[in-house]
């Protein structure tokens, strides 16, 4: 398979490995709360700096337990799902009532992340995995490079910047579902403003002991009455 | 058994549709000397008779601990019950490395059963020699399973494999009811009073056998010798008394089977296969 490798670093071989991503999706933002975690994306897949696709579901259920969203390259998204399809579906072959809960998920996804990382082949992707089991709530998250770690909140790419600041002031413990999705709401009208490759089509994911629910796809309404916005060329007349 | 012309590979079926060499397989578990093990809700105890050769010779290890969570118990070819606690070991650890969590009991046994059973259907291979008690904990529960040659296993509340094991079973037939209950202490006493019953009237020291326990918030790790010949002595002193039972007979496990499934030794005729 990797005869013509002699270098990993030699042209012929890099037609075998990722160089750089082409569709991409943006933040993924989680956070606990009450009853279990929520996790917000939007649909957006950018082609470099063009939105091109406003329908791309980067959030889905993995198994009874968990939810994965993911940023990054759409179509690692997608390499990523089948790797998890084929862990869900040997679990419950073994039809012995034991599960792979959101921890052991994580755990797999980062030993997957990690070793393409030091083949130089990684799947670029930044992933949030959230769950719950036997009441257990459980949110983390790893990266194309392998980096990994858990947390009451977290978030990819431009989530980190803009949205985890707003988390560690206003996340607490046992939000109510309502709060929660207020707080991602208000995390998401920031990225909408704020990032490039935000698109005004989100949907929100839940997921407690009882399952998984995706909302259908909705917008934030936006604010744009600003006083330096109307007549913004009052103090530029008669130039460009 | 007596030697016949379909004895001679496992690949070979009797005309009444046995395969001798994996009853032969575990005529060699009977011949090990006695292990015992029994569960409660909480905890598994697995203990075994380990007599050395000579005054000069250390004893034989039949105990091994798989993981923190699980521990086995092996009669019979010793050498091969090594090999196989080995694997389960390279088993659970590489579970724990890609998932950061204990591997279930239910299915490290199942991935031995599987082991097993490819041995009894390839031309150039044997049989493993050996049983094995696996006594474990896991989300949900504690488990104590018994693993055959033939590549059977089955789960038990408590079970006694090797010599003389008929008479800890008989012992543990009587009282097994109980286990689910029980404490930790009165479970370890239960399984010295089984054991004892292996050794046909020789005295029960710590020198000559050997127990573990592993359960909720205790990882499997064998006791020492102080600590279980002041358990011996504590029964002893009180005579033949077997310890107090302090609740009511409950019956709750459908899955687990009293410890009557072994054959006694006249069984000529039944194929061991249909335990």
């Amino acid at each position: 398979m990797e005869n013509s490798s002699y270098s990993l670093l030699s042209s012929e071989a890099d037609s075998q490995r990722t160089l750089y991503p082409y569709v991409t999706g943006t933040s993924v933002i989680g956070i606990k709360y009450k009853d279990g975690i929520l996790m917000v994306a939007d649909m957006g897949g950018s082609y470099g700096s063009t939105l091109r696709y406003k329908s791309v579901e980067r959030m889905k259920p993995v198994g009874k337990h968990s939810l994965i969203g993911a940023s990054g390259e759409i179509s690692d998204f997608q390499e990523i799902l089948r790797y998890l399809d084929e862990l869900t579906l040997n679990d419950s072959m073994w039809d012995d009532g034991n599960s792979l809960g959101p921890k052991e998920v994580h755990n797999y996804l980062t030993r997957v992340m990690y070793n393409r990382r030091n083949k130089f082949n990684p799947l670029w992707n930044s992933l949030v995995l959230g769950g719950v089991k036997n009441g257990q709530k459980y949110l983390g998250t790893v990266n194309m490079i392998g980096v990994h770690y858990e947390d009451n909140h977290v978030a990819t790419g431009f989530g980190n910047h803009l949205a985890r600041p707003i988390l560690r002031d206003e996340w607490h413990e046992n939000l109510s579902f309502e709060d929660g999705v207020k707080l991602l709401e208000k995390c998401m009208r920031v990225l909408l403003y704020r990032d490039r490759s935000a698109v005004n089509k989100l949907q929100i994911a839940k997921i407690t002991d009882e399952g998984v629910t995706i909302s259908q796809p909705y917008s934030l309404k936006t604010f744009w009455n600003f006083s330096a916005f109307q007549n913004p060329t009052v103090g530029a007349e008669g130039s460009w | 058994m007596f030697r016949n012309q379909y004895d001679t590979d496992v690949t070979t079926w009797s005309p009444a549709g046995r395969l001798f060499q994996v009853e032969y397989a575990m005529e060699a578990v009977k011949q090990g000397s006695a292990a015992i093990g029994l569960r409660s809700k909480t905890h598994v105890v697995l203990a075994s008779v380990n007599k050395a050769n000579s005054e000069l010779s250390s004893h034989q290890k039949k105990i091994f601990k798989v993981d923190d969570h699980i521990g086995v118990a092996i009669a019979g070819l010793t050498a091969d019950g090594r090999v196989l606690s080995r694997y389960m070991r390279s088993e659970c650890i590489n579970y724990s490395y890609s998932y950061e969590s204990q591997l279930p009991v239910g299915r490290l046994v199942v991935q031995l059963a599987d082991k097993a059973q490819v041995c009894t259907q390839r031309s150039w291979k044997r049989p493993y020699g050996v049983g094995l008690l696996v006594g474990g904990l896991d989300e949900s529960g504690a488990h104590l399973y018994y693993n055959c040659p033939s590549g059977n296993y089955f789960e038990y509340q408590a079970f006694a494999i090797g010599s003389r094991s008929q008479a800890a079973k008989t012992y543990m037939e009587r009282k097994f009811e109980t286990f689910t209950e029980a404490s930790r202490e009165n479970l370890i006493k239960d399984a010295l009073f089984a054991l004892r019953e292996t050794l046909q009237g020789e005295k029960l020291t710590s020198s000559i056998c050997t127990v573990a326990v592993v359960g909720i918030g205790e990882a499997f790790h064998i006791l020492d010798k102080e600590t279980v010949q002041a358990l011996i002595n504590e029964f002893e002193i009180a005579g033949e008394e077997a310890p107090a039972d302090e609740t009511a007979p409950q019956d709750q496990d459908g899955d687990a089977q009293p410890a009557a499934a072994d054959q006694g030794p006249a069984d000529q005729g039944v194929a061991p296969m249909d335990m």
